[in-house]
């Protein structure tokens, strides 16, 4: 029966309008014979593919659709309609960063000399792309306050597997590579995870009553076969370790090193560097500090920086700038052209731990990233951390009458509030995040960090005006008291999304994760 | 500054309603003797126009305008425009990895056609939603191996892109996992089957190889196949050029296919970002790394999708987890995605055989030049291909490069006994015109000054 | 629920019920109870050795991963196949569900588990009741 042929009830007058309905998967939308794409004539002689690849021909590439352009244009920009995005509004994920992301950044990582860049092509035609990189390198390297970096890798996860092989290498060139790293219970789930990735057994710290790390118990459990601390300073609970000098001697008199998880590295920069405090390795998200696009859920580029002494093992290549080729002409016999002051790869590098990715990394958030320091300038970056830090505790302060603080140490750049007065109404963390969501916001992080029970973790950045602060404390305030009258109303939430609460279970256990035609 | 939505006067308000003397006081904190006092020492606030003045002129040193015959893992085809357009929307670009999925299935629902094609293409039952790159994806595929199987050790082909052979080395030293190398046939420039047979033992978790490979080259999938399985190993296979999956058979007898597929409309950018996949069999999905999407129904029965299967991840099972991936390429993904839609399913066989007739006639024309001739003539291969000169590449690569045109690359810096011998590619972008120049070019010995 | 009298149980929330030396192993109400939903089980296959307090398996639910602890040792003679289809059947009859069975190879194991009683006294303590 089609639409036309239904029976006029009350149940059907009142229509969705049709880009709001279930928006067809393209393969449904697939018709022999449609187009959205037109060859230009092959100019050289057509070959015989069946001949030439025999046994390795394939007749038909697989159920791709068919489909014309216009089909391709409506249905992403439908699916992209049911996204919510910081373009729309606040999206306070605590420990993700969700800041602006400029459109400047954008546009200037299309310009074609840059995008068009083959990474073989010789060094001699790629000096403008190695000079963004050479620049973004010592950008980082002054706000860090460290002495080395690698951009090679792919994404914070990817930049801790980097330093902690980094780390490995140098105690390795020590005599022994050491076998445990100690890691807070208040830990993002990639520090353990790398940690076991790289070989080593991972160590809990609990945190104590201020959400810190507990000196005398890491005095005691540091010992000849810790090869380093993964400490995110600030926390997780967005507390600055203030004792941060005194974990670092800690480990430094067992031979141990501090590895810095830089994933909040916006509450800091400007206002004061890791390298001038003990850090002896660390990581940057470029996705969360220096705005490039989160893109729903990646790319990243998590470069690492490092004290001196590690910088032997960086992985390769690593660019360098020529020195000492003057009065030897422009070109290099035998060379690429290399000319005297040049940048070039170095991939001379016997104490290297190898190689973590092919090429040099994520080189187009390295131009975003680089847009966004030349866009701040000194003063801009120092603004950004404060007004970060500013919108934190300024909803904290906001918030803090209704909503458990488990821990009243100063926020930085977020405030991890709990459940604990919502739960004696059977509101939990999650009940609240969904309910957001009719409001108008992104949920916080739910549930992190482990060590607070039913955690509300909230980011506003800077990038949030007053106005909008107010709108999400208001909406906040709003839940609490429907957390006490009308809780069902919050546990059946969100009410106002295209599609109610998911099916996670039968998700997970009768997983469709591909579409089929039907039979 | 721009990107601040805040006047001096509602810092001060908001200050005073949190009640703090100064914006300093919210960092007491930090202990006073580390606090900066001074401005970091970085380029000043540029304006908008300035910031663009200044990465065009970047982009006008790396010489635009070369023709290109460079490949090796990376390639040029033609972006369809409405790939740009489409991800630049904000709601594509500004939102991140689709933990809420009620406001998220956009995402969701592209990242589950990203899995059904690339599922479709690799001849594989199921695809993830992205790793970093093809390298760190064949790193993860022999791990994900390794827990599969339960063994520590691997057996890769040499003809594997070099690169990502050093980025598996990085990965598999830590896992105590070594790794027997196989040469290649002088001849074809395939695996080297013997030598391949020989290096798998029972304790084998898998066998690597790329196809086509590094030099151009398809393998011989189902007799590699039948050497890993008849020790019980598994048997990845690497993809790095993903528009040969238009026309060449997939690796169906794989148990994982790791893949790179910057090919769908990504642009070079210098080497990154990519977009890394791992397809593979039903049976191994648990031992994937990296996010899946997966199909369920709301509560009024509408279809829609969630992030599933996390227990595999690092945020759930830490230290135990399947990787320490996090972050994937979605909007990266997206961009394939929409590549894919654009080509379909006849465009894509279409855009290969142009790929494929290109590279011939490149071949034929460059090898027909004095003093070249071109390596491994006898495998089938896709759009790349090997040329041996008597001339050293250093010498004509110079003359190639004043005429504007980017030739091969020199393999000897991977392959040492591969003296004068350079991996040519040429995809649908190169024109006749370009073929034709770069051969003459090759075959105009230098007058010595 | 009622903790089954005949059943012996670890503190790790593991059942055991042990008939002519061969134990039959499951989770309890209390292991179903705090994971939810369970959709995947990941089993040992028949055969294995397994020993007492260490993991042999492990439970999923959507969001956490609760490793499963052998009371006993000795040889996995078999595996609850039906779980790979239906893991909600934990949730439906925790006590009557079992995950594997095991050839005892130190009965004198079963000494050191709890019994109802001291389970369900163990289990009030941990939620603080």
């Amino acid at each position: 029966m089609t639409t036309n042929d239904l029976p006029i009830t009350q149940a059907n007058q009142k229509v969705r309008p049709h880009p709001t309905q279930n928006e067809a998967l393209l393969f449904e939308k697939s018709s022999p014979g449609k187009r959205a794409y037109k060859l230009p004539p092959l100019d050289v002689p057509a070959v015989d593919a069946k001949a030439m690849l025999g046994a390795a021909h394939r007749d038909t590439p697989g159920l791709l659709p068919e489909i014309s352009e216009i089909e391709i244009i409506r249905h992403f920009t439908r699916l992209s309609t049911w996204n919510y995005a910081i373009d729309l509004g606040m999206y306070p994920l605590g420990s993700c960063t969700m800041k602006y992301n400029p459109r400047v950044n954008e546009f200037v990582s299309r310009i074609e000399g840059l995008a068009e860049a083959h990474p073989y092509r010789p060094e001699s035609h790629a000096q403008g792309i190695l000079e963004i990189i050479d620049l973004l390198q010592r950008c980082l390297l002054e706000i860090t306050g460290m002495d080395a970096i690698t951009l090679q890798p792919a994404a914070g996860a990817h930049g801790e597997f980097t330093g902690i092989l980094l780390t490995r290498a140098w105690h390795e060139s020590q005599g022994n590579p050491r076998g445990k790293i100690l890691i807070p219970d208040s830990a993002h789930g990639t520090n353990p995870a790398t940690a076991a990735i790289c070989g080593y057994a991972v160590e809990n710290i609990k945190s104590n009553s201020d959400g810190g790390i507990d000196l005398d118990a890491l005095a005691r459990q540091v010992d000849s076969e810790t090869a380093a601390l993964m400490l995110t300073n600030p926390s997780t609970l967005g507390v600055f370790e203030s004792q941060i000098h005194k974990i670092a001697d800690i480990l430094h008199a067992k031979g141990a090193l501090l590895y810095m998880d830089g994933a909040n590295m916006n509450a800091l920069v400007g206002k004061v560097r890791p390298g001038d405090f003990g850090v002896d390795v660390m990581h940057l998200n470029l996705h969360k500090t220096f705005s490039t696009p989160h893109g729903g859920g990646g790319p990243g580029s998590g470069p690492v920086a490092c004290k001196a002494f590690l910088e032997p093992f960086l992985p390769t290549p690593v660019l360098v700038r020529k020195k000492g080729a003057k009065g030897r002409g422009a070109r290099e016999a035998g060379g690429e052209g290399i000319e005297s002051g040049a940048l070039h790869w170095d991939y001379n590098r016997p104490h290297s731990v190898g190689r973590v990715r092919a090429f040099y990394g994520n080189t187009g958030m390295f131009i975003r990233a680089l847009a966004y320091i030349l866009a701040n300038g000194p003063d801009g970056l120092r603004q950004t951390t404060e007004d970060a830090v500013l919108n934190a505790n300024y909803i904290r302060s906001k918030l803090e009458d209704l909503y458990d603080l488990p821990y009243s140490t100063p926020s930085m750049h977020e405030a991890v509030f709990s459940d604990k007065r919502q739960l004696v109404h059977g509101v939990k963390t999650g009940d609240i995040a969904k309910r957001l969501i009719d409001y108008g916001f992104h949920p916080y992080t739910v549930s992190f960090p482990l060590i607070v029970h039913g955690a509300l973790m909230i980011e506003p950045t800077e990038s949030e005006s007053l106005e909008e602060l107010n709108l999400f404390i208001g909406a906040m305030r709003s839940i609490a008291r429907e957390a006490e009258e009308t809780p069902d109303l919050v546990k059946s939430a969100p009410h106002s999304t295209r599609v109610s609460r998911l099916d996670e279970v039968q998700a997970a256990r009768q997983p469709v994760l591909r579409w089929r035609p039907a039979k | 500054m721009r990107y601040l939505p805040k006047s001096p006067a509602e810092r001060r308000q908001m200050l005073a309603e949190i009640g703090a003397g100064s914006i300093d006081d919210l960092f007491a904190s930090i202990p006073a003797e580390y606090r900066l006092s001074r401005d970091l020492d970085l380029p000043r606030q540029q304006a908008e126009s300035e910031i663009v003045e200044y990465f065009r002129a970047a982009g006008a040193k790396n010489f635009t305008s070369y023709a290109s015959f460079l490949g090796a893992g990376a390639y040029r085809h033609y972006r369809p425009v409405i790939i740009d357009s489409l991800v630049q929307r904000g709601e594509f670009l500004t939102s991140y990895t689709p933990y809420q999925a009620e406001i998220s299935q956009g995402t969701l629902q592209a990242i589950f056609e990203f899995q059904t094609m690339i599922a479709e293409l690799s001849g594989m039952d199921v695809a993830n939603a992205s790793m970093y790159d093809g390298s760190t994806a064949v790193a993860e595929a022999a791990m994900m191996a390794v827990r599969v199987t339960g063994r520590r050790q691997a057996a890769a082909a040499r003809s594997v892109h070099p690169e990502h052979r050093e980025v598996l080395a990085t990965y598999a030293r830590h896992q105590g996992l070594p790794i027997a190398l196989a040469g290649y046939d002088p001849k074809t420039g395939r695996a080297d089957l013997a030598a391949l047979e020989a290096a798998v033992t029972k304790e084998t978790a898998a066998v690597l190889v790329q196809s086509p490979n590094f030099f151009g080259v398809i393998e011989d999938i189902p007799a590699i196949a039948q050497i890993a399985h008849a020790k019980g190993a598994l048997l990845i296979v690497s993809i790095t050029e993903a528009v040969s999956l238009g026309l060449v058979r997939p690796p169906v007898e794989a148990d994982i296919v790791a893949m790179e597929a910057q090919s769908f409309g990504v642009a070079l950018t210098y080497g990154g970002p990519y977009c890394g996949v791992i397809a593979a069999k039903e049976q191994y999905v648990r031992q994937m790394p990296g996010r899946l999407a997966g199909q369920t129904i709301d509560a009024n029965g509408n279809r829609g999708f969630v992030l599933t299967l996390a227990t595999r991840e690092q945020h759930i099972r830490r230290e135990k987890a399947t990787s320490n991936i996090c972050t994937n390429q979605a909007l990266v993904a997206l961009m394939a995605t929409i590549f894919m839609a654009v080509y379909g399913k006849e465009g894509m066989r279409e855009l290969a055989e142009h790929n494929l007739a290109k590279a011939e006639y490149a071949a034929k024309m460059l090898a027909a030049q004095p003093g070249a001739k071109l390596r491994f003539a006898g495998a089938p291969r896709f759009h790349e291909f090997v040329l041996q000169t008597e001339e050293a590449p250093a010498a004509w690569s110079e003359r190639l490069l004043e005429n504007k045109i980017v030739g091969g690359i020199d393999l000897s810096r991977w392959y040492p006994e591969m003296q004068n011998c350079t991996l040519w590619c040429a995809t649908e972008v190169v024109t006749r015109e370009q073929i034709d120049t770069a051969a003459s070019i090759l075959a105009a010995k230098p007058v010595e000054a | 629920m009622s903790y089954p009298i005949h059943y012996r149980y670890t503190r790790e929330h593991e059942w055991i019920s042990v008939d002519d030396a061969i134990g039959t192993v499951g989770i309890t109400d209390y292991a179903q109870g705090s994971l939810g939903d369970i959709v995947y089980v990941d089993l040992p296959r028949s055969g294995d050795a397994v020993t007492a307090g260490a993991v042999f398996g492990s439970v999923e639910s959507v969001k956490a991963v609760s490793d499963l602890f052998s009371p006993v040792s000795g040889k996995v003679t078999a595996v609850n196949e039906e779980l790979k289809n239906a893991p909600d059947k934990i949730n439906e009859d925790p006590h009557g569900t079992w995950i594997i069975k095991v050839d005892l190879s130190n009965p004198a194991e079963l000494d050191s588990l709890l019994d109802a009683g001291a389970y369900e006294a163990f289990i009030a303590e941990e939620t603080g009741h």
